[in-house]
């Protein structure tokens, strides 16, 4: 596919990595925020290629991963209600709550339905109106604009029986957390390259200047982050901190103005919760209150939902780049995709679940 | 999750007020809304995300940077630093 296979082309990315070992003259920990480019570093051994010239760890960039345990136990409140049709995106469903996941809930009767697009859900909510249907809203910057023309849509369609369970994250607030961290090690970051089609570089400036790091947009191919990489290591070793854009392809810089306006008419920010790492103050996105109507939390009274996440799980530290999955005592065996003990492990985007997929064979379980 | 894919916009029509467009993707066909890419034409590729489409793929970037990469590739090559090299280093 155009613009797909040409950035697999393995010269391309063997001439990078040469590049990227020649201009390195120490080892340089960088951070990937995203799970997407978590999971092409590792399925293309992108770190293995790289040797000592680069560190990467990885940032909390999965949706799936940080999407809080109340939230997901709301969910499943939800799915049990008999007259509440719960719509969510494939990967939700196995993530574990207190006691159970949707996928369960679905096996013993609850009404669970997957969707690739969240139009599909208000299509649904629009042939089924004896039904409440409930789109389980997750994602960052760049899911948030189909959401909010989800709820734009169904009001043009006077839909009383349509509602968002939203679980909105923003990923500069995070950085930021990360880089205030006293134990912070990510000396420069590749930012999210689909979140910036949506939003722009503007507010990732601010940070390279205020914390004086070096970030460059990438993509998601391997030769898309072999490039991000590259540009990284050369404003190390040059000592810049500026935001560089390698994936211009997709990303301008001011970024989509038309996805922009429909995220401010719809949403508001917001302090939210991360799986495992904790609240972080105006990292998250909620329905205004003029949308009232079709935010699930009010209209089912869901708000007093409340819950503890397990102790073992080290998700914190893998999250915020301090350890990496392998660190992990439960790693491979109390924790594993089937039976995930927190959240990197249950998306096929997490940290976890990518270094049990292409890098186990480096653990004696 | 912020996987967005690029795909090629076959046609265009108008929904109940909504623009969408018939995007092909490799021999795949699927409905994607264009309303936040009130530019995109036939014939344009955009990146779709959940059955949205949030950019139109900039032709002249692309190839403009595809040539400097793609002559880094050669460059790593006539350096003897391919596939073997880079595994044996």
């Amino acid at each position: 596919m155009k613009y797909l296979d040409e950035y697999r082309d393995a010269k391309i990315a063997h001439g990078l990595a040469a590049e990227i070992r020649r201009r390195s003259t120490r080892p340089w920990v960088l951070m990937e925020i995203c799970g997407g480019q978590t999971h092409t570093l590792m399925r293309y051994g992108i770190d293995e290629l790289l040797g000592s010239s680069v560190e990467l760890v990885h940032g909390p960039g999965c949706p799936v991963c940080v999407t809080p345990l109340e939230m997901i136990d709301r969910a499943n409140a939800l799915a049990r209600l008999p007259e509440v049709t719960l719509v969510s995106y494939g990967d939700m469903l196995r993530v574990p709550g207190s006691e159970t996941d949707l996928f369960h809930i679905k096996a013993e009767g609850g009404d669970v339905r997957i969707v690739y697009s969240p139009t599909d859900a208000v299509e649904l909510a629009r042939k089924e109106r004896g039904r409440q249907v409930v789109f389980f809203a997750v994602g960052f910057e760049t899911t948030a604009p189909a959401h909010a023309m989800a709820v734009l849509q169904a009001e043009r369609l006077g839909l009383n029986n349509f509602s968002l369970l939203v679980s909105h994250v923003l990923v500069p607030p995070a950085i930021r957390m990360l880089l205030q961290s006293p134990r912070n090690r990510v000396q420069g970051f590749i930012a999210p390259g689909h979140v910036c089609t949506v939003v722009g570089v503007g507010e990732y400036e601010e940070l390279a200047r205020e914390f004086r790091v070096p970030i460059v947009v990438g993509g998601f191919e391997p030769v898309d982050l072999l490039d991000a990489i590259r540009l990284l290591v050369c404003q190390l070793e040059e000592g810049r901190a500026e935001v560089e854009n390698s994936y211009a392809r997709s990303v301008q810089y001011a970024g989509n103005r038309a996805a922009q306006l429909a995220v401010e008419r719809v949403f508001e920010v917001t302090d939210r919760k991360w799986r495992g790492v904790g609240e972080i103050s105006s990292s998250g996105l909620r329905l205004k209150p003029e949308f009232a109507a079709f935010d699930a939390e009010r209209v089912f009274g869901l708000e007093d939902v409340r819950a503890e996440e397990p102790s073992e799980c080290i998700s914190a530290e893998v999250l915020l780049g301090h350890k990496k999955p392998m660190d992990c005592p439960a790693f491979g065996t109390r924790c594993t995709p089937e039976k995930p003990l927190g959240a990197p492990m249950v998306s096929t985007e997490g940290a976890c679940a990518a270094y049990h997929q292409y890098r186990r064979h480096l653990v004696t379980l | 999750m912020c996987l967005a894919i690029p795909g090629k916009i076959a046609e265009i029509q108008e929904n109940e007020g909504v623009r969408t467009g018939r995007v092909l993707f490799g021999g795949i066909a699927r409905q994607a809304c264009l309303d936040f890419v009130p530019e995109a034409r036939e014939g344009d590729y955009v990146m779709v995300h959940v059955g949205f489409a949030i950019s139109v793929v900039d032709r002249e970037q692309a190839e403009r940077t595809y040539a400097l990469l793609e002559s880094m590739g050669v460059l790593g090559e006539e350096l003897g630093v391919g596939a073997e090299g880079a595994r044996s280093s």
